[in-house]
């Protein structure tokens, strides 16, 4: 039976059409995945459906009752639910505070926090939820917080629950328990719309799919009657190859190396113990971890970003450690920012100053202080070319590229210094199918070139699949490292579970 | 050139939204003036025709408002500076100050020096002067993190009074007016239009104007500053060294605000006076605002406001309308160009293009 039935549905944001009537059917009791890239069009359909956007045209079906959901309070009270990407959950709070707040158990006048605590524990009873309903928010894990955010939209009744990119924050065991809760929904009745862009879980979980392009709907498709590769296919519009080649090669000599480096991020308060990284010739290191593991602070501390507390950083025997960035720089260390738009780009200009940036004092662009346009305009178009960077002109504002075009930019721009030794940090994050392949293939020829690259990186199929070894960071800590990891063994470390048997740190 | 290419050059030159925007901003600012002289029992019609008489109506009239306008070229322009490096320099009134001092003490220290060398001169004395109070606030951001906002405000104060005390301590004319002598003719400006006081400072306005608007696209310096304004973690990351980049930033801001006092010396007083400007630095930021900190739109907009002066002491004359209504027009235009939602209501909803779609 059909529960939910989206029909030619269509959302323009000025002159950019961000859903082209779009279809959607939803079976009661099942797990339906949204797939497509980003900027595909999924969170914007499930923010109609949930009555964040009104939609130009196109109605919505509820039990084959046509409905209007103006607000997001109308689509609670149709029994729809929404859990966001971002949690929104008020830290100092307890569990139970948060799940209740917005619709209070009241005694009298009063707040009922027993009430809400019984009601809270039930529910989680029910649902095989575990929480603690008196725990801070604040104290908690990020699957648990997920968790209260269910709980909450479970608390209003819905019978509809759509979770947008829901896999993103969670370590792979975490998903694992998230999967589990998610078929004990489905058994309860529930109906679930699971948005997401990754192949592997979508075809994990879901019962059916429907996969979004550029807007419009690409089909839907029974997970048992599909594969990851068609899907990719379907997502991208043409062959993906999801596997990349990597010659087999033995690393060359020692260019980098870090010695019992500490660092305090005064901010937030995490910390760098004691870490010794060491990167060959023709090598890929990659860093495992949960975000938020102090991978930032160890990207900030090798380009200079950051000061240390104390420690050593070598590169080809020059010890850079008090080195300015700029010095840095001049030694061919260059660097892909975890935080593209913060960090890596300058939103308000154009592709070619982005390009510029870093070199704008370089022979080869300035001569005593004045730019040379033509030169500046001549390497642009020559990066662009060799980099596949998508834009209208080298004269386009970076602000209005593609996720996956700006990081390009900011690769081109790097890549293009001749470096010795690559910080690559999330190189691949929020960025479409086809630039994550090119991004990886491009990290594999400079390996080949003999460059030393460090990958820092969230994405256990990339690190496992590019690099040659690989470190987990825990709590600012290394706390493994070796060649031949299994992708359980990864998930266990990054959730901290320091194994007696796993191989620890080769050092040199 | 055709005229759709030279329309083109403009828009690029000012930004054209930018443009359309602060035009609506000013017709809007213009409307509510209309009601006020309205409300306060004046004849509408007749204000504005001796306001557009008084600013643009004649050769002589149109000279006011160009005389009005060069201080503000150069005082907007030491804010916009100040923006485009993500500084907001509210010392301009001090900066110029010791521009006009410096300015004035060299003219008088070397009569006998030709104009050709001292004319030149006093003008490098004056933005040096004004450039290096202006650096003083950003050598202490740079060094201790002290914002800008609050140290250069003070440090109006100490400009103003530091130039005062010199003043009646070494240089003061003998009288009950705490000024210099006047500087010697050769020292002078010459004036464009007879008895208008209004000299060539106008085009050493508009040359740096130029050069300003040169130095930020064409520079490797001027990149850097704007790369500082516009993402400081992005030039960090790119190792641009932001904290010298925030002591020039704020050296040439004051520069500019100096040579606002130089030519109001050389053009306009002929000598020094304790409290001469009427808060020609702080006008600056008002004027950078509406020029969205482009040099031409500095330029524009200090246009816009030469003329609302010299049309509103016009207006005061002939028609008998208090010019603070215009001063009351001046602050309009801000609020609308600081307020662009008021404006939306107005000019319609905007379409909004960056709306979010996945991530």
């Amino acid at each position: 039976m059909k529960i939910l039935e989206l029909k030619q549905i269509t959302k323009s944001f000025g002159n950019v059409l961000a859903n082209d009537r779009v279809d959607l059917e939803v079976e009661k009791g099942q797990i339906h995945c949204i797939l497509g890239e980003n900027g595909a069009g999924k969170t914007t359909l499930m923010k109609i459906l949930f009555g964040l956007y009104a939609l130009d045209r196109g109605s919505i079906l509820l039990n084959g009752k046509p409905v209007t959901i103006q607000s997001p309070s109308k689509a609670i009270d149709l029994g729809i639910g929404m859990i966001h990407q971002n949690f929104m959950l008020v830290d100092r709070l307890s569990v139970a505070e948060n799940i209740i707040a917005g619709c209070e158990p009241k005694k009298g006048m009063f707040l009922d926090l027993m009430k809400a605590k019984r009601d809270v524990e039930n529910l989680s009873e029910e649902y095989g939820l575990r929480l603690d309903p008196e725990a801070r928010v604040e104290d908690i894990s990020v699957g648990e917080q997920q968790r209260v955010e269910i709980l909450k939209v479970l608390y209003r009744n819905a019978h509809i629950l759509i979770l947008d990119e829901p896999t993103a924050v969670l370590t792979p065991q975490e998903v694992d328990d998230l999967f589990t809760i998610l078929r004990k929904l489905k058994s309860d009745g529930k109906t679930i719309i699971f948005i997401t862009h990754k192949l592997k879980e979508t075809m994990a979980v879901s019962d059916q799919i429907t996969v979004l392009r550029d807007g419009k709907r690409e089909g839907t498709v029974k997970t048992s009657e599909t594969n990851p590769h068609e899907l990719a296919k379907m997502m991208v519009g043409r062959d993906v190859i999801l596997r990349v080649e990597k010659k087999e090669k033995p690393p060359g000599k020692i260019i980098f190396q870090t010695r019992n480096l500490f660092a305090t991020n005064p901010i937030s308060h995490r910390r760098l113990k004691d870490i010794n990284l060491t990167i060959r010739e023709g090598e890929i290191v990659g860093i495992a971890g949960v975000e938020g593991n102090g991978q930032l602070e160890l990207e900030e501390v090798l380009m200079g970003l950051r000061d240390i507390d104390k420690g050593e950083i070598v590169l080809n025997n020059i010890n850079i450690t008090k080195m300015s960035v700029a010095k840095r720089r001049e030694l061919k260390m260059v660097h892909i920012p975890s935080d593209r738009l913060k960090r890596g780009l300058i939103r308000s200009q154009d592709v070619e100053k982005n390009l510029l940036l870093g070199l704008e004092w370089n022979r080869a662009f300035s001569r005593r202080g004045i730019l040379s346009q033509s030169a500046i305009r001549e390497y642009s178009h020559r990066v662009i070319d060799a980099f596949d960077i998508r834009c209208a002109s080298s004269k386009e504002q970076v602000d209005s590229l593609s996720g996956g075009n700006q990081q390009k930019v900011i690769i081109g721009r790097e890549l293009s210094r001749d470096p010795t030794i690559i910080i690559a940090a999330q190189p691949t994050r929020g960025i479409d199918i086809g630039a994550i392949e090119y991004i990886h293939r491009i990290l594999l020829q400079m390996r080949d070139e003999n460059r030393g690259i460090l990958l820092i990186s969230a994405e256990l199929d990339e690190l496992m699949s590019l690099c040659d070894r690989i470190g987990v960071i825990y709590e600012g800590e290394i706390i493994a490292e070796g060649s031949n990891f299994t992708y359980e063994e990864l998930g266990l470390l990054m959730a901290g579970e320091k194994k007696e048997r796993s191989q620890r740190v080769e050092e040199i | 050139m055709r005229k759709s290419n030279l329309i083109n050059k403009i828009k690029q030159l000012i930004g054209f939204s930018d443009l359309v925007y602060s035009l609506v901003a000013i017709i809007l600012a213009l409307l509510m003036g209309a009601l006020l002289i309205f409300l306060s029992g004046y004849d509408v019609t007749q204000a504005y025709l001796s306001f557009f008489d008084g600013a643009f109506g004649s050769f002589y009239n149109m000279g006011q408002t160009l005389l009005k306008m060069i201080p503000l070229i150069f005082t907007g322009l030491a804010v916009a500076v100040g923006f485009k490096s993500g500084l907001f320099n509210i010392g301009g009134e001090g900066q110029l100050y010791w521009g006009a001092f410096a300015t004035a003490i060299v003219a008088i220290v070397f009569p006998d020096v030709n104009g050709v060398v001292l004319i030149p001169l006093s003008l490098f004395a004056g933005a040096m002067a004004g450039g290096v109070w202006g650096m003083i606030p950003g050598y202490l951001k740079a060094k201790t993190g002290a914002h800008e906002v609050v140290t250069t405000i003070m440090m109006n104060y100490i400009g103003i009074l530091a130039t005062t005390f010199l003043l009646r301590n070494y240089f003061k004319e003998p009288g009950p007016i705490d000024q210099t002598p006047l500087i010697p003719k050769a020292a002078r400006l010459a004036e464009l239009i007879p008895f208008t006081r209004l000299t060539w400072a106008i085009f050493l306005g508009i040359a740096i104007i130029i050069l300003f608007d040169l130095f930020f696209k064409k520079t490797s310096l001027g990149y850097n500053l704007q790369a500082v304004g516009e993402n400081a973690a992005a030039a960090e990351y790119a190792g641009i060294n932001s904290k010298r980049m925030i002591v020039i930033s704020m050296f040439l801001g004051g520069l500019a605000a100096g040579l606002a006092g130089s030519t109001m010396v050389l053009g306009v007083l002929h000598r020094f006076i304790t409290n001469f400007s009427p808060g020609y630095g702080f006008v600056g930021i008002a004027v950078a605002v509406l020029g969205r900190n482009r040099p031409y739109g500095v330029l524009l907009s200090a246009l816009l406001f030469g003329a609302l002066e010299a049309g509103g002491i016009s207006m005061q004359l002939f028609a008998k309308i208090p010019m603070d209504l215009m001063t009351i027009v001046q602050g309009l235009v801000i609020l609308f160009v600081a307020a662009p939602s008021l404006i939306q209501i107005v000019y319609g909803p905007r379409k909004k293009r960056q709306i979010l779609f996945d991530h």
